[in-house]
């Protein structure tokens, strides 16, 4: 069948050519144009913990060591007050088959995939994520397609981001690199048309279940060592897979009790679907280009209701810069022996001043690590960061401007992490949820998902709608 | 932007070789609204690498290849052997020294450090 791929219409096939390629009627959970029965998508596929566990054993996937950073703890006491300075852990997941935790987030859905019969599976991502899909899918024998987001219009592409193309190749996947632009999901459509394969988006149920066994996994290997759960989680956050699958693992497994807190590197003011401002970041995920539209919009993404939600989990957010990144993993790399990728040290970068808020006795978890090779090193992408015009220098953190100048901290009391502010992230949820259902008023009900949806309070959301001059149903 | 090999680039494959292809998906035209300025001014790109099909042909030429998942692609040939060339970087002087740093600062522990 010849059908016409003109750019409009095959996005006006979005809805059949998701549904098709998924396996998943969304709209079984759908409340009202603002609810939806997550739970019920939650569990559509099937997969309890364990369940999951046991189909990532198969692989290798997971299971990785829970490491102490002796060495860190003691430099963060070393600049804290008297008694305070909590335990450092770290999550290797680095130990996973392809090199991070992405690995889990792919495992269930290809597995998924495999068991509906599918021939292969299809996959956008610049990240660790195509990688991991790729491996799974080589271990299932299904064929993979990864779209990347590569270069800008000279041809020149982020180190980090070849490296993930090599390692997909590497995989055995057929990728394709793209120049910057939100067209990316025009060409999935397309190629989800043309092959029939699964879309094994980030954002699908089974993507999130996946990660669950990571916060599940990291809450026990701290109970079974030191008879109690981790105080703090610190998880880098992007388009909110990582926080969600995680803080439904700790809750999972008990550990109610956990502080969970989201880590961006601070990306403000450049925009991502920029062809100048492409190769003016060195971090290309976990930053705030992603963090704050996926609080604030969750829906707003390649299916129709995103199971990663992670406004409904984050008791708090930070950003870190990406100096202070790069600062880390040369102490991760020196101090632990433990030589990583940056972008997989995010959220240890705040942990250095978050363990200074926490008592001696209390303890800290980093959730994962990632894989590191050519392209992906602070010395690789500071090299192309000045290589494209952006000054990188020594001094105060505080110096930092995204695109502009990268600051490596002098001293590691120098490593902030900057709060932001949640409650305007509710708000900002609050007013793009009511507004994306064009003129319809919410009920009780719909206040109620809200509510959940943000981790706030029935209260908060009357008060935020009173305050946005937003009728509700009588 | 491109590497070359040590006798510069090859210009030319026959069937069978690893090459790279070009794609234009969309040009600026045809790209949607609400981009920014500088994404709307050039095209939407594609690059892809397989085995030639054809028989023989030239960087320049439009070609059809067999993708490592065995589909079959067309476009044009940009470059024969493909390599990574993406490396370690150079030697920064901003990272080379903090390992030492943080150790001198532990080994006065407990106390902060006023340099």
């Amino acid at each position: 069948m010849n059908r016409d791929v003109s750019y409009s219409l095959v996005m006006s096939r979005k809805k059949e050519s998701m549904k098709n390629s998924m396996g998943l009627n969304y709209q079984q959970f759908d409340i009202s144009p603002i609810a939806f029965d997550y739970e019920g998508l939650m569990n559509s596929g099937g997969y309890s913990v364990s369940e999951v566990q046991k189909i990532q054993l198969e692989t290798g996937v997971g299971n990785t060591p829970l490491v102490e950073l002796k060495n860190i703890t003691e430099l963060a006491r070393s600049i804290s007050a008297p008694g305070k300075g909590a335990r450092i852990f770290v999550k290797d997941e680095k130990a996973c088959p392809s090199g991070s935790f992405k690995d889990r987030r792919a495992s269930l859905s290809v597995y998924h995939a495999a068991r509906l019969g599918y021939e292969g599976v299809v996959a956008a991502t610049s990240g660790n994520y195509g990688a991991a899909v790729a491996s799974q899918a080589a271990k299932y024998g299904l064929k993979a397609i990864i779209l990347q987001e590569v270069y800008d219009s000279r041809k020149v592409g982020q180190p980090e981001i070849l490296e993930k193309t090599r390692a997909c190749e590497a995989y055995g996947a057929e990728v394709w690199q793209l120049t910057v632009g939100p067209e990316l999901f025009y060409i999935m459509l397309l190629i989800l048309e043309e092959t029939g394969f699964f879309t094994a988006s980030l954002y699908i149920p089974t993507a999130i279940m996946g990660i669950e066994t990571l916060g599940y996994e990291l809450a026990q290997q701290v109970k079974e060592r030191e008879g109690r759960f981790p105080d703090m989680v610190l998880i880098a956050h992007a388009g909110g897979g990582n926080v969600t699958g995680t803080a439904r693992g700790l809750q999972k497994a008990g550990s109610h009790e956990t502080v969970v807190v989201g880590a961006s590197v601070d990306l403000r003011g450049l925009h991502m679907a920029s062809d100048h401002d492409f190769n003016r970041k060195s971090f290309t995920t976990a930053h705030s280009g992603f963090g704050f539209p996926f609080l604030t919009m969750p829906d707003r993404t390649d299916v129709p209701r995103n199971a990663a939600r992670a406004l409904r989990y984050l008791d708090r957010y930070v950003l870190v810069s990406q100096g202070e990144v790069f600062y880390v993993t040369e102490l991760l790399a020196k101090l632990e022996g433990l030589e990583r990728g940056p972008a997989g040290n995010t959220s240890l970068a705040a942990a250095i001043p978050l363990a200074k808020e926490l008592d001696r006795d209390q303890i800290l978890v980093v959730q994962e690590t990632e894989y590191t090779a050519a392209g992906k090193l602070p010395s690789s992408q500071l090299t192309f960061a000045e290589e494209n015009g952006v000054i990188v220098k020594r001094g105060d953190p505080g110096e930092n401007v995204p695109g502009k100048v990268i600051v490596i901290p002098e001293r590691a009391e120098q490593i902030q992490a900057e709060n932001v502010n949640l409650d305007k992230i509710r708000q900002s949820y609050i007013k793009n949820v009511v507004e994306a259902a064009k003129g319809y008023r919410p009920t009780e009900a719909d206040i109620r998902f809200m509510a959940e949806d943000s981790k706030s309070s029935i209260e908060f959301v009357r008060k935020t709608l009173r305050d946005l001059a937003i009728e509700v149903a009588a | 932007m491109r590497k070359t090999n040590k006798k510069g680039p090859i210009q030319t494959a026959t069937k069978g070789d690893l090459v790279q292809i070009h794609k234009v998906i969309l040009t600026p035209e045809q790209r949607p609204e609400g981009l920014p300025e500088s994404t709307k001014a050039v095209p939407y790109e594609a690059w892809i690498k397989g085995f030639l099909l054809d028989e023989k042909a030239k960087v320049g030429d439009t070609v059809r290849i067999e993708t490592f998942i065995g589909r079959e692609l067309s476009g044009t040939l940009v470059e024969v052997n493909p390599i990574y060339d993406h490396n370690f970087g150079k030697p920064r002087q901003e990272l080379l020294r903090i390992g030492m740093e943080v150790k001198k600062q532990i080994k006065r522990e407990g106390k902060p450090s006023h340099e």
